[in-house]
C-alpha cells in the first residue's frame, strides 16, 4: 500500500496547495492574525461582541455602506428578542409602494424588512462619494480573502503616509489597503461612539466588534453548520471503523486461503 | 427458458417477463472481480456515487435558483440564508465539484499507472475520458451560475477562446454569448446546458459500465484473470470494501464541507458580477488550473486553444501510443519512471496555471507543456523499444500465494486443515 498512500498524499497536497497558492496569488500583505471566536472548529461567534458590532456598523459604517441582504428579523441570531427587534427596525425609515393611490410613501421598518439602504440606488451611492462606491458589507467578510483578520486590519490600518508619498484629495493612506490609496476615511476613532453595554470604545475593540458582526453577517449559518458537522463527522467516523472491520471479517476466508 | 431462480415468486414472474433482477444478480451480485484490487480501484464506484450526489443536490437546488442576471446572485444567496438547510445543499454542491475532480483525476491516474487503457479495454477507456470532459463543460457552466464576479470573468475568458478559431470564431462566440457579450441569455442557457449535461454523463457512465463489464476490471497485476480461482463475486467482497472507501471518503468530504466549505473556491465570487471592473486575476477552479497553464504557455491565441484542448484528446489515442502488451507499471519499471514524471508535471502544470503568467512562471510553463506532450507523443510510443519489462506472473492467484506465504500464514493453514 506504499504506492497509494504516496499518490493520495501526493494529489491530496496538489489540490490544497494549489487552491491556496490560486487565492494567494498576487496579495503579499500580511495581516496580524486575530484570534477569532468564530474561527476554530468548536467556534461560535460573541454575542455581546456582535451587538456592539452593530451598533458600530449602525452608528458609524450604515452611514455610507448598506447591507441589502440582512433583514432585522435575522438579529434574533445576535440574542435580541422580538420586541427589541421591532424597536430596532422601527427606527429606520423604509421606503414602500405603490400603495393603492399608486404613491410611493415611507415607513417605520418591520423586523421583515432588509437593512435600509444609505442611498436609493448604486449610483446615487457613487455620486456622494466623489466616485468610489462603497461596498455592501453583508458578504464581505467571504469576499476577501482572510476577510476577518483583512478587515480589522484595514480598519486598523490608518496611518501617517511616508513623507515622500502624495495622498490625493479624496484619498487617505492605509498600510494594509492594496496600492495604500484607499477612497474610506478613518472610520473609527477613541470613544467615537458610546457603547450601549458600557464597554470602553476603543479603536481596536471597535473594530473587533464590528468584524465579528460582519462575519455573522456574512455566514449566518457558521454555528448551525459547525454544531452539526461535529455530529456527522463523529458519526461517519464510527461508521467508517463499523464498515472496517466488517469488510475484514467478510474477506478473511479469502486471505486467510491464500 | 431457464428455472426460477428467486424465492420469490413475485420476483420470479416479473423476472420471466422483465429480466431485471437476473441481470442485477449478474451484474451486481455474482459479477466475478479479480480478488487483489487495490483500494485505488474504490475511485470507479466513488466517482458513481458523487455523481448521485451531484444530481440530487442540484435538482433541489434547481428549484430555488433563479437563472436571470438580476437575480440569481441574490437566490444563490436566499438558499444560504433563508432556505432551510439551504447552505448545506450549496456547500456540498460546491464541494462535491471539487470532490469529484479530485476523485476522477485518482481514477485516471490508476487507470495510466496500471494500463487500464490497454486492449481489450480501449472503448472503456474512450468513454472515460468523453466523461472528464463532459464534467469539465458542465463544473465550467456550473461555476457560471451563483454569478459572482470569478463567475462572469471566467466566463467571459474561456468562451473568449472559441474566438481564436480562424474565420468563424468571433461569430461562433456571438452564438454562444446569445448576444455581444456574457449576458442574461448567457447565464440562460448555461444553467439549461448545466442542468442537462449531468442526465448525459449518467448516459455515458452506463456505457462506461456496459465496457467494463465485458472484460471485467483490470488488476494491479494487469495480467488477464485465467479463471474462477481468480476471481471473487462482486457481493459481498467489493461492495463492503466500496462501503469502507465510501465512509472514509464522506468523513473527508464532510469535514470540507462542514469547516472549510469556501476554502476550494474563491472569495471574489461572493463579489456580485461586475461587467465593469475586472479581479486582479482570473484563476479558473483548481481543477482547471493544469490546462489553464498549457493555454498561456502558448504564445499564440489558436495555439493555445489548441494545445489546451490536445491535452485531453491525446489522452483519447493513449490505447495506440503505449504499445506495450504489458500493462501494470509494476512490471515495467521505466514506464513506472516515467509516470511519476508525468504526475510532477501536471502537479507542476498545476501550480504554474495558479501564477500569473509573467517571468521565469512562462519559461516553465512552457517545459511543463511541452514535456506533457513529450510523454505522450515521444516516450510512449518509443518505451517499448528499449525498456526490458519484468516477467510477469502465470496468474493472479499465483503471486498472491508466494508473496504472502510466510511461515505464520503456513501454520495457520496447516492447523486448519
Amino acid at each position: 500500500m506504499r504506492f497509494s498512500k504516496l499518490v493520495l498524499y501526493f494529489l491530496i497536497l496538489f489540490n490544497f496547495f494549489l487552491s491556496k497558492l490560486a487565492l494567494s496569488a498576487g496579495k503579499a500583505i500580511e495581516y496580524p492574525d486575530k484570534n477569532w471566536s468564530f474561527s476554530s472548529i468548536f467556534g461560535t461567534f460573541d454575542k455581546a461582541s456582535a451587538q456592539r458590532g452593530f451598533q458600530v456598523y449602525k452608528e458609524v459604517c450604515a452611514g455610507c455602506h448598506g447591507m441589502r441582504l440582512i433583514s432585522y428579523r435575522n438579529l434574533a441570531a445576535l440574542g435580541y428578542n422580538q420586541d427589541e427587534l421591532k424597536a430596532i427596525a422601527s427606527q429606520f425609515e423604509i421606503t414602500d409602494g405603490p400603495n393603492d393611490d399608486g404613491e410611493f410613501f415611507t415607513r417605520p421598518g418591520r423586523p421583515s424588512d432588509k437593512f435600509a439602504s444609505p442611498y436609493p440606488n448604486k449610483k446615487a451611492a457613487i455620486a456622494a462619494n466623489g466616485g468610489a462606491y462603497p461596498p455592501d458589507l453583508s458578504l464581505i467578510i467571504k469576499a476577501r480573502p482572510n476577510g476577518a483578520n483583512y478587515l480589522h486590519a484595514l480598519l486598523s490600518g490608518y496611518i501617517e503616509p511616508p513623507k515622500n508619498m502624495k495622498v490625493p484629495e479624496g484619498m487617505y493612506y492605509n498600510k494594509f489597503y492594496s496600492g495604500n490609496l484607499i477612497a474610506m476615511p478613518q472610520p473609527l476613532y477613541e470613544d467615537g461612539i458610546e457603547y450601549l453595554d458600557g464597554t470602553k470604545a476603543s479603536p481596536d475593540q471597535m473594530a473587533i466588534d464590528v468584524t465579528t458582526f460582519l462575519a455573522w453577517a456574512s455566514e449566518p449559518e457558521l454555528e448551525e453548520r459547525k454544531q452539526l458537522g461535529i455530529t456527522v463527522i463523529l458519526f461517519l467516523i464510527v461508521f467508517s471503523i463499523l464498515s472496517y472491520f466488517s469488510m475484514r471479517q467478510i474477506w478473511a476466508p479469502i486471505k486467510n486461503k491464500n | 427458458m431457464s428455472k426460477p431462480k428467486f424465492k420469490n415468486p413475485v420476483v420470479n414472474w416479473i423476472d420471466y417477463r422483465l429480466p431485471i433482477f437476473t441481470f442485477m444478480n449478474h451484474e451486481l451480485n455474482e459479477y466475478p472481480t479479480p480478488k487483489n484490487l487495490n483500494y485505488f480501484w474504490n475511485f470507479g464506484s466513488l466517482a458513481g456515487i458523487t455523481l448521485v450526489i451531484m444530481i440530487v443536490t442540484g435538482i433541489v437546488l434547481s428549484m430555488n435558483y433563479t437563472a436571470h442576471i438580476d437575480y440569481a446572485f441574490d437566490s444563490v444567496e436566499r438558499i444560504m440564508r433563508d432556505v432551510n438547510h439551504g447552505w448545506l445543499l450549496r456547500y456540498i454542491h460546491m464541494n462535491g465539484a471539487s470532490f469529484f475532480f479530485i476523485v476522477v483525476y485518482i481514477h485516471i491516474f490508476r487507470g495510466l499507472y496500471y494500463g487500464s487503457y490497454k486492449a481489450p479495454r480501449e472503448i472503456l477507456w474512450i468513454l472515460g475520458v468523453l466523461i472528464l470532459l463532459l464534467m469539465m463543460a458542465t463544473a465550467f457552466m456550473g461555476y457560471v451560475l451563483p454569478w459572482g464576479q470569478m463567475s462572469f470573468w471566467g466566463a467571459t475568458v474561456i468562451t473568449n477562446l472559441f474566438s481564436a478559431i480562424p474565420l468563424v470564431g468571433e461569430s461562433i462566440v456571438t452564438w454562444l454569448w446569445g448576444g455581444f457579450s456574457v449576458d442574461n441569455p448567457t447565464l440562460n442557457r448555461f444553467f439549461s446546458l448545466h442542468f442537462v449535461l449531468p442526465f448525459v454523463i449518467v448516459g455515458v457512465v452506463i456505457l462506461h459500465l456496459v465496457a467494463l463489464h465485458r472484460f471485467g476490471s483490470n488488476n494491479p497485476i494487469g495480467i488477464d484473470v485465467q479463471g474462477k480461482q481468480d476471481t471473487i463475486p462482486f457481493h459481498p467482497y467489493y461492495t463492503i470494501k466500496d462501503l469502507f472507501g465510501l465512509s472514509v471518503f464522506a468523513t473527508i468530504f464532510a469535514a470540507a464541507v462542514f469547516f472549510f466549505p469556501n476554502f476550494m473556491g474563491h472569495p471574489d465570487n461572493y463579489i456580485p458580477a461586475n461587467p465593469m471592473v475586472t479581479p486582479a486575476h482570473i484563476v479558473p477552479e483548481w481543477y482547471f488550473l493544469p490546462f489553464y497553464a498549457i493555454l498561456r504557455a502558448i504564445p499564440d491565441k489558436l495555439g493555445g486553444v489548441l494545445f489546451m484542448f490536445g491535452a485531453i484528446m491525446v489522452l483519447f489515442v493513449l490505447p495506440w501510443l503505449d504499445k506495450s502488451s504489458v500493462r501494470s507499471s509494476q512490471f515495467r519499471p521505466l514506464y513506472k519512471l516515467f509516470f511519476w514524471f508525468l504526475v510532477i508535471d501536471c502537479i507542476a502544470l498545476g501550480y504554474l496555471g495558479a501564477m500569473p503568467a509573467e517571468g521565469i512562471y512562462v519559461v516553465l510553463s512552457r517545459l511543463a507543456t511541452a514535456y506533457y506532450f513529450f510523454h505522450f507523443l515521444i516516450i510512449l510510443p518509443l518505451l517499448p523499444k528499449i525498456e526490458s519489462t519484468r516477467p510477469l506472473p502465470i496468474s493472479i492467484s499465483t503471486p498472491i500465494i508466494t508473496a504472502s506465504s510466510n511461515a505464520s500464514t503456513v501454520m495457520a493453514m496447516r492447523e486448519k486443515k
